[in-house]
């Protein structure tokens, strides 16, 4: 049988971060921040540990547990940030959201289907825009990693 | 050899002839709201041609028949669970959340002080424990668990002393999650001969056996009619009528009032009491249908029947995906229904699901709103396949089809 979409969704880089999760682990707090975040629906959970220096996302770790698109996407995520400066990582944050919503206009299909060149990795993460109930779990990464980036802005 | 006939159901059931990507619905969600066969869709239907109308009170003809259709339904599910007093034992709620809230804010407030114990079991679903914490917060009631044994039953070792001081014990007839069947029967003579009433959360045993509330033991039975067949938005509470007679009203407002002066009300009796506003009517009528339906069935060959296909899915389980899916829950089908949670090794719920749906498998991921007993086996979720009188072998072959291609693709 034909498993069509379910291939757009389940790519092999995104199966491949899954079971060979990047940058896990923890860093000490302080100097890091720990953010937590939590997809009360699907129960998947996440904390991520963030150090900033000079402007520079220099470090990042992830624990937590959930479904392989909450995983893979926060491994991804963390190796595209790591070592970028905060303006970079907010800007890869818009991008990676513009993707998610990718569909609902022709407009922002053209525009994010021109991003998807820039994104490296990360676009092997579009497919999951087809599968709305799955969004949730491909942003929540995402989602905390701003808040984190707002806690070190409001502490440094 | 009975004459119950899964295939005859599948039939009459419209939904269970869809095709989803590609291939037919295999349909396995049971657990969280049944499907429907025609003769209950067909009875909302005729209810909104014909003799749609608000109940009570009307003098022309279809207001009459719309009360019929209404009051019909409260004796049909009081045939159907043998109800002692009959219909006037019968108050139609929302569903079996609602259930279990009318009895927690009008028996329990009005009965219960500080220091009181309402005894509940680890496998509850949240609405037979999220109402016990709201009374507790106001009344200073103590909430206690039965906990669950390791064989994904009733630890019952301790029950004398858990048994101390309690007013209520609310425990689930068959749980949502691991498909146990708990020995009510036992536990309410139990409760009784300390003086504790008893209420029993029957969503998942309604529609897979006998039902009757006398053999139980039960004091309060709560179900919903979207577990059993009929339509969403109806739900039953059935509780003994001097128990009845004696609660407070629940909701306020119009239907629930015998008088309303400018210094005050006097509530209605008989259910009546609890039913404040328009009732669903409509829905009624699909109970009613719901009821006939399963009562045609048989419900004595419904249950002997999902235990042979629980039996022979557990059995297929075990032969061809050992190691790779646990199911949580008995291992046999002894004391047990149709609800199979699995974890499936290295593969989240929700992925589960997702590939099966790919199969046009419908299986429910998540924690099936019983987060304790989720804890207790360190589970976040399990993807939930469940039966209903209508699921036959062919649909465990395509779930254990699927469930080998999910192994497969994330391994
Ligand atoms: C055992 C049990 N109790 C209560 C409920 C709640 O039913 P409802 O959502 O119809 O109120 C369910 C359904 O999910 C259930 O399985």
């Amino acid at each position: 049988m034909s498993l069509g979409n379910l291939d757009e969704l389940y790519r092999e880089i995104v199966l491949d971060h899954y079971r060979t999760p990047r940058n896990r682990g923890e860093l000490p707090v302080p100097p890091a921040i720990r953010v937590e975040g939590f997809n009360p629906l699907c129960g998947d959970e996440i904390a991520i540990y963030v150090d900033v220096r000079d402007g520079v996302l220099s470090d990042i770790r992830l624990s937590g547990h959930g479904c392989s698109i909450s995983q893979a996407s926060s491994s991804l995520m963390s190796v595209a940030v790591k070592g970028h400066t905060l303006a970079e990582v907010r800007a890869t944050i818009e991008r990676f959201k513009v993707m998610m919503t990718v569909g609902e206009s022709d407009a922002d299909a053209t525009a994010s289907v021109a991003d998807l060149r820039t994104m490296g990795e990360l676009a092997a993460l579009q497919g999951v825009a087809q599968f709305p109930v799955r969004i949730k779990c491909a942003t929540l990464a995402w989602n905390t990693l701003t808040q984190a980036l707002d806690e070190a802005a409001a502490s440094a | 050899m009975s004459s119950f006939n899964p295939r005859r159901v599948r039939a009459d059931v419209p939904l269970l002839g869809r095709v989803i990507n590609g291939r037919p619905i295999t349909y396995l969600d049971s657990a969280s709201s049944t499907v429907p066969p025609r003769a209950v869709i067909e009875a909302m239907d005729r209810y909104y041609s014909l003799r749609h109308a608000n109940v009570h009170r009307g003098v022309y003809q279809t207001a009459n028949e719309a009360t019929d259709v209404y009051e019909g339904a409260r004796a049909d599910v009081a045939r159907f669970i043998a109800a002692p007093g009959g219909a006037d034992e019968i108050v139609f709620t929302k569903n079996t959340t609602e259930s279990f809230n009318l009895i927690a804010r009008s028996w329990g407030a009005a009965n219960l002080r500080a220091g009181d114990v309402v005894l509940v079991t680890e496998m509850e679903h949240h609405a037979n424990i999220v109402p016990w914490f709201q009374l507790r917060d106001t009344t200073g009631i103590e909430v206690r668990f039965i906990p669950v044994g390791d064989d994904f039953r009733l630890d019952l070792s301790e029950i004398d002393r858990l048994l101390d001081g309690v007013r209520l014990l609310s425990l689930t007839l068959v749980s949502n999650v691991l498909g146990t069947r708990n020995p009510v029967t036992d536990l309410a003579a139990r409760a009784h001969e300390r003086g504790a009433l008893v209420a029993v959360d029957a969503a998942q045993a309604v529609a897979h056996d006998v039902t009757d509330v006398t053999e139980l033991g039960a004091d309060f039975l709560c179900f919903s009619a979207h577990k059993m067949l009929g339509p969403t938005g109806l739900g039953v509470l059935w509780a003994r009528r001097e128990l009845l007679e004696a609660m407070p009203p629940f909701l306020g407002g119009g239907g629930m009032i015998a008088d309303v002066r400018r210094d005050g009300f006097t509530p209605a009796d008989g259910p009546a009491k609890f039913e404040a506003g328009t009732p669903p009517i409509a829905e009624a009528a699909g109970l009613r249908a719901a009821i006939r339906y399963l009562e045609s069935l048989g419900l004595p060959d419904v249950a002997a029947y999902e235990h042979g296909l629980t039996e022979r899915a557990l059995a297929r389980l075990e032969d061809e995906l050992a190691g790779r899916v646990r199911v949580i829950g008995p291992a046999t089908a002894l004391d047990r229904g149709g609800v199979l949670s699995l974890d499936v090794e290295g593969v989240h719920p929700h992925d589960v699901a997702q590939v099966l749906d790919q199969f046009g498998v419908c299986v429910r991921p998540g924690h099936h709103c019983a987060k304790p007993l989720m804890r207790r086996f360190g589970l976040a979720a399990t993807a939930r396949a469940s039966f209903g009188p209508y699921s036959v072998d062919e649909d465990v072959d395509v779930l254990v089809e699927a469930l080998q291609h999910a192994v497969a693709m994330f391994s």
